[in-house]
């Protein structure tokens, strides 16, 4: 399995993010059921609340790592012309950054105003 | 070696018989790129959510409409089969559920439960 050659760090790491990501999807989707917030301000004051927000935040950096150790995986072993595996997983890289960016900001500013 | 060079590979996903645990752990890496996929709209349901009272109702109005549903209900599925599906490959790190029945029986489990826990926190969430 690619996972296990390119090293026990991305295995170790896939396993203790998915550890995270799987206890705080719990959480927030138990969330979402019993105690849906019924308005912005209710929303807002929420994920604006200093715990959920940092939880928030680690729960992005997690799926961000999450995700590409899973789609570097999945790309290597059906992408084998090298130029173009390099490209996507480029790709892959930039775009997963840049949401993660996009969501912190997001979490960042409703602190803020 | 030369021998093991010379076999057929046959890995036409359609026409080879795949065990049940197979089956489990090919929607393992579907639901993973799925979600992968989804993000960009999530993050953007997020986004808009919090930018203020009429984008928190317009995001809301978005995952409440008919798409909506069928795209909530898609990311509880693959979620739940993502979960289920990792919760059994821990087990399996820690030498649980190792032996071919009960790996079958879980691996099924999973594959079953995925789609009916997704209907149920759809409902829960909407």
């Amino acid at each position: 399995m690619s996972r296990k050659a390119s090293g026990l760090k991305a295995w170790a790491i896939q396993r203790l993010t998915a550890i995270y990501i799987g206890l705080f999807a719990i959480y927030l989707v138990l969330a979402l059921m019993f105690a849906a917030p019924a308005d912005y301000a209710a929303w807002k004051a929420w994920i604006g609340s200093p715990l959920v927000s940092v939880a928030m935040l680690l729960f992005v950096v997690s799926v961000l790592m999450h995700a590409w150790i899973g789609v570097r995986d999945v790309l290597i072993d059906y992408l084998h012309p090298i130029a173009i595996r390099a490209t996507v997983l480029g790709l892959v890289a930039l775009s997963l950054v840049a949401m993660g960016l996009w969501a912190a900001q997001a979490l960042i500013l409703v602190r803020l105003v | 070696m030369t021998t093991t060079s010379r076999r057929p590979v046959y890995l036409n996903l359609l026409k080879i018989k795949l065990p049940i645990a197979g089956i489990m752990s090919i929607i393992h890496r579907a639901t993973g790129i799925f979600m992968f996929l989804a993000l960009p709209y999530l993050v953007h349901l997020l986004d808009l959510s919090l930018s203020g009272p009429e984008g928190f109702a317009e995001a809301n109005a978005a995952v409440h409409g008919f798409f909506g549903g069928v795209f909530v209900f898609l990311i509880m599925w693959s979620l739940a089969h993502h979960l289920l599906a990792g919760i059994r490959y821990l087990l399996i790190d820690v030498d649980y559920g190792v032996e071919k029945e009960m790996a079958r029986q879980t691996a099924l489990g999973v594959v079953v439960a995925g789609p009916i826990l997704g209907l149920l926190l759809t409902g829960g969430v909407l």
